[in-house]
């Protein structure tokens, strides 16, 4: 090889090195055998090898060399950490269990909760290491303030197992909680900027989980394939209902059954019409299902709402006089609504006679209606609440001078200033602190709502699968397979509740930094559990339903749920001012000054007049609106791609059913042209193919030969071989241009070109076979 | 099992990850299991060959109604026998596996599909492949008439060129329009 090329060689040689290794990244999606893929690869290098390192000339070939080296070394590292993250995934062989037992769809949840375990995860690293432990490590200590330590009261029994799990007591006056953070604005030698870092991992948290969300349902959406209005039915019952994780003999009989139901519904489905009789009673049921649920969604929120009012009351009696029921009232009764409700929800959608997938998406959005309004109410009593305190707040500062006089009433004149008195922290009267018992609030909630789940599921599969096992050597009928037989796994149901869930450690994660740390905690007991119960206690589904696209459906619902929990905290932290003597924005008018305050004292003067720039409504407005017409616009180009697929698609018709027209016209004309040398083809072709001719070639060859239809008629004795009925074109009726059907027969027939030919058509005289036929007379 | 025989060169590892869309675990996974299927003797021949029934007691595919096209498909073996190699059996598993593209997945799919191997999915295809997925007693199989029915649905809707048979590019149309494909068309080991 010449050391110097010329440079139009040069970008010859370049292109195809570039060519070479473009062929080499796409070879693993070439549906190729193998053999044939390594030896292209091997090839491949060998070619770039060869001709790389002619590539770089001169000064800057050891340049260009070691580019290459560190490209390849980059490569290699990429594919290493693939391997890496892959095998750092947990709950793999679990999951893939379990997806061999049950098919992909129960096996969606689990990795559901595996993502969200991931979320969680991150959350937690959050405020953990950004807000706990620096308050921890670097604050100041317990007891140094009134704060930061339990109150002389409540001092007896603040260690008693029954407070602390109510999240009172020690556990309330430590990191877990908002109100025991210090408003200092430096703390420790790092000077950590703990209000500043509270506020933003609390912002952080939010927007961190939005990205997320968003990114997953784009990436969900690309592989759906853009939403094409067509939907396949037929086709893709056929080609993509078998699940090929399946790998479970009972599992696969299942599908089967399942399978084949779908196809019979289908075909009578799409059967008969519509009967129209009785339509009346079936819209005065459906409207009768409607109001009996809404009924129950207002019946539920009622009672939501008259149990929190109890609660207050219950509090400003003081705790200790009630009984346990009564302390709890508030989270037992939601985690019971939320228990109950779907199933009268289910009974009432047998009066609907729904098909069983609307069925199931009417059952879904009932039970999100359910949860929302159980939530919100829940949030309207707290707000009551929150108003309560606040006004208490001024009550209470008012008391605190008072108190603070008394302190130095008869050891001081009315004008000398006297050394402070020290006083213990845990003798101060503190104020009401609404921050910390919202918190409270939350995290009870969570915990009461994790301990009915996996009671549920103890009782309501494990226990229920025992029985049945063991009842059913004594029992009258046949308790597997008649009525409570094993219970099967909800899907959308845990996903719901894994959603809700989700929902209030978003809503509650600002004033109660454990929050995180408790769901990951839930999570992980959750994976094991549910996996072991799924295991044990739980049979494959009978009918299979995958909510086409179900994977945007739920992020979907995650999404609107991430909106809706973020609003009643983005309110409170806007218009409710923070306590005066609790959390690390004690003393401010409103949480968001802290931002300010960061601005004016941490950064340069410019800074601060760019950033009161850039908020300003002038300059937002606008922003706003151009982001409102980008959208406009990308709505409407969207449409317009929409519009220009569909017109392609008809034009592929047509053009297909041209071409194909065009394909059997040149067919006839090749066999026309060629006379007895295709002929002999033929019959060559025919003696030793196994499929012979298609009927309608084999028939026109006839008909051209014939000449006329008389000779037809005389000829129809002749048996044709035995064929495949032949595909019939659709539309073969329509009129073709060029061809001429003549009626009663379907295949097209050219006119005027008939020769007057006699001839007679038998056996092949070759060998002997009745298949086929060959002309024996040719003419004089 | 110590033997370099009966261990993966690494260079080889190495390409196999270049060419399929495996991880190097799961190749490593997939030479072990294959290994175990051979008998004692094939395995110091330099490229053996699993025979069919063996490769169908494997428990992933043991349950598979298409399992015996899946071997047909994948195999190179000039007796049509459905036997795989290794290297086959790693082709079969890169189509199966979680990172495999739709074009990928979608061709083998289509090949095995076509039952009777012309390039094309006819009515004798899909009667053949509704057979398949209706199982193996009588009293899930579909009659005549709603075999019938139900092939003459599929062929309204996929059949874009009307000819009365779905090609490659016409089934991939199909495919790539449904949500399931790609997570239902998956074998892990």
């Amino acid at each position: 090889k010449p050391e110097v090329l010329s440079p139009e060689e040069l970008e010859k040689l370049k292109e195809e090195v570039d060519e070479r290794k473009k062929l080499i990244s796409t070879l693993r999606g070439k549906p190729w055998p193998m053999r044939k893929k390594l030896l292209t690869l091997r090839e491949s290098h060998e070619f770039v090898e060869k001709y790389e390192g002619a590539l770089g000339k001169g000064k800057s070939r050891k340049l260009y060399a070691y580019k290459v080296m560190m490209l390849k070394k980059w490569m290699k590292f990429q594919r290493d950490f693939e391997n890496f993250k892959t095998a750092c995934v947990p709950w793999e062989m679990k999951i893939k269990e379990i997806e061999s037992h049950f098919g992909s769809s129960v096996a969606s949840y689990f990795i559901f909760l595996r993502w969200m375990y991931g979320i969680n995860m991150i959350l937690f690293g959050l405020t953990f290491g950004l807000v706990m432990v620096p308050e921890a490590l670097m604050g100041r200590p317990y007891g140094s303030m009134p704060r930061k330590t339990v109150p002389r009261a409540d001092e007896a029994n603040a260690m008693d197992f029954a407070v602390l799990w109510d999240f009172g007591g020690y556990a309330q006056y430590s990191v877990l909680f908002y109100g025991y953070y210090n408003s200092q604005r430096a703390i420790g030698w790092l000077k950590f900027r703990m209000p500043l870092s509270y506020f933003l991992v609390g912002v952080g948290t939010v927007a961190y989980s939005y990205m997320v969300v968003i990114r997953t349902m784009a990436r969900n959406a690309n592989e759906d394939g853009g939403g094409d209005n067509n939907s396949f039915n037929f086709s893709w019952k056929m080609f993509t209902s078998w699940d090929y994780l399946i790998g479970n003999p009972e599992t696969a009989d299942n599908k089967f059954a399942s399978i084949t139901t779908s196809f019979k519904e289908a075909i009578l489905e799409e059967q008969e019409s519509r009967k129209d009789d009785n339509i009346h009673l079936t819209r005065f049921l459906r409207v009768l299902a409607n109001f009996l649920v809404l009924c129950c969604l207002a019946g539920s929120g009622y009672l939501i709402y008259f149990v929190v009012r109890r609660s207050q009351k219950f509090a400003l009696e003081g705790l200790e006089s009630h009984s346990w029921w009564e302390r709890n009232e508030v989270n037992m009764v939601m985690s019971l609504l939320g228990m109950f409700c779907p199933m009268l929800f289910d009974v009432i959608s047998a009066l609907e006679n729904y098909h069983p997938r609307i069925a199931l998406q009417w059952q879904l959005g009932r039970i999100f209606a359910l949860f929302l309004g159980n939530l919100y109410t829940f949030i309207i009593a707290l707000m009551d609440e929150i108003n309560l305190k606040v006004n208490l707040e001024e009550v209470l500062k008012l008391n605190m001078t008072i108190w603070e006089a008394s302190l130095y009433n008869g050891t001081l004149g009315a004008n000398s200033t006297a050394p402070p008195i020290t006083v213990h922290p845990a003798d101060i009267p503190r104020g009401p602190c609404w921050e910390t018992m919202v918190g409270q609030e939350f995290v009870r909630l969570i915990v009461s709502d994790t301990m009915t789940t996996y009671i549920t599921l103890l009782i309501g599969d494990f226990l229920r699968a025992v029985l049945v096992r063991f009842l059913n050597y004594c029992w009258c009928w046949d308790l597997e397979a008649g009525f409570p037989s094993y219970s099967e796994f909800d899907v959308s149901g845990n996903v719901l509740g894994l959603i809700f869930n989700q929902g209030m450690i978003w809503m509650g994660a600002f004033y109660a930094p454990c929050l995180p740390a408790l769901n990951v905690l839930r999570l992980h007991v959750s994976m094991y559990l549910q996996c072991w119960a799924v295991m044990c206690c739980n049979v494959p589904q009978e009918r299979v339903f995958k909510a086409s696209g179900s994977n945007n459906f739920y992020m979907a619902m995650l999404l609107v749920i991430l909106f809706l929990s973020t609003l009643p905290a983005i309110y409170t932290i806007v218009t409710i001012p923070p306590s005066f003597d609790c959390g690390p924005f004690s003393g401010k008018s409103r949480m968001f000054d802290v931002i300010q305050e960061t601005l004016e004292s941490d950064f340069p003067a410019w800074f601060g007049k760019v950033f009161s720039y850039a908020s300003n409504p002038g300059l937002v407005l606008p922003f706003l609106l151009l982001m409102v017409l980008a959208i406009y616009y990308l709505q409407s180009t969207s449409k317009s791609y929409k519009q220009a697929n569909l017109e392609l698609k008809k034009k592929l018709q047509t053009v297909s059913r041209t071409i194909n027209k065009v394909l059997t016209l040149i067919q006839y004309l090749l066999y026309s042209l060629c006379g007895t040398l295709s002929e002999n083809l033929i019959c060559t072709k025919l003696c030793d193919h196994t499929s012979p001719l298609p009927l309608s070639l084999s028939k026109k060859i006839e008909k051209r030969r014939v000449g006329n239809t008389e000779h037809i008629k005389e000829r129809a004795t002749i048996k044709f071989p035995l064929l495949p009925p032949a595909p019939r074109p659709r539309g073969a009726t329509e009129s073709l241009g060029p061809y001429q059907v003549t009626s009663g027969n379907q295949h097209p027939v050219f006119r005027g070109s008939q020769t007057p030919r006699d001839t007679e058509y038998d056996c092949c005289h070759r060998c002997g076979n009745g298949k086929h036929f060959i002309d024996r007379h040719r003419p004089p | 099992m110590g033997t370099t025989a009966s261990q993966l060169r690494k260079d080889l590892l190495s390409e196999y990850q270049e060419l399929t869309f495996l991880t190097k675990q799961e190749i490593i996974l997939a030479h072990k299991r294959f290994s175990e299927l051979l008998s004692k003797e094939d395995r110091n021949i330099p490229t053996p060959r699993v025979p069919m029934e063996k490769v169908l007691s494997l428990p992933e595919l043991k349950s598979n109604p298409f399992r015996k096209r899946i071997c047909h498909v994948f195999s190179t073996s000039d007796m049509k026998d459905g036997s795989l190699t290794f290297e086959d059996f790693l082709d079969l598993l890169s189509a199966f596996s979680d990172s495999a593209t739709l074009e990928i997945k979608s061709h083998y799919a289509f090949r095995i599909f076509d039952f009777d191997d012309d390039g094309t999915l006819d009515g004798g295809d899909l009667e053949k492949l509704v057979n398949c997925l209706t199982g193996e007693t009588d009293d899930t199989r579909l009659t005549t008439e709603e075999m019938r029915q139900l092939i003459s649905n599929i062929l309204e809707e996929s059949d874009i060129d009307k000819d009365g048979t779905v090609n490659l590019s016409e089934f991939q149309h199909v495919i790539s329009r449904s949500p399931d494909f790609v997570s239902s068309f998956k074998i892990v080991l």
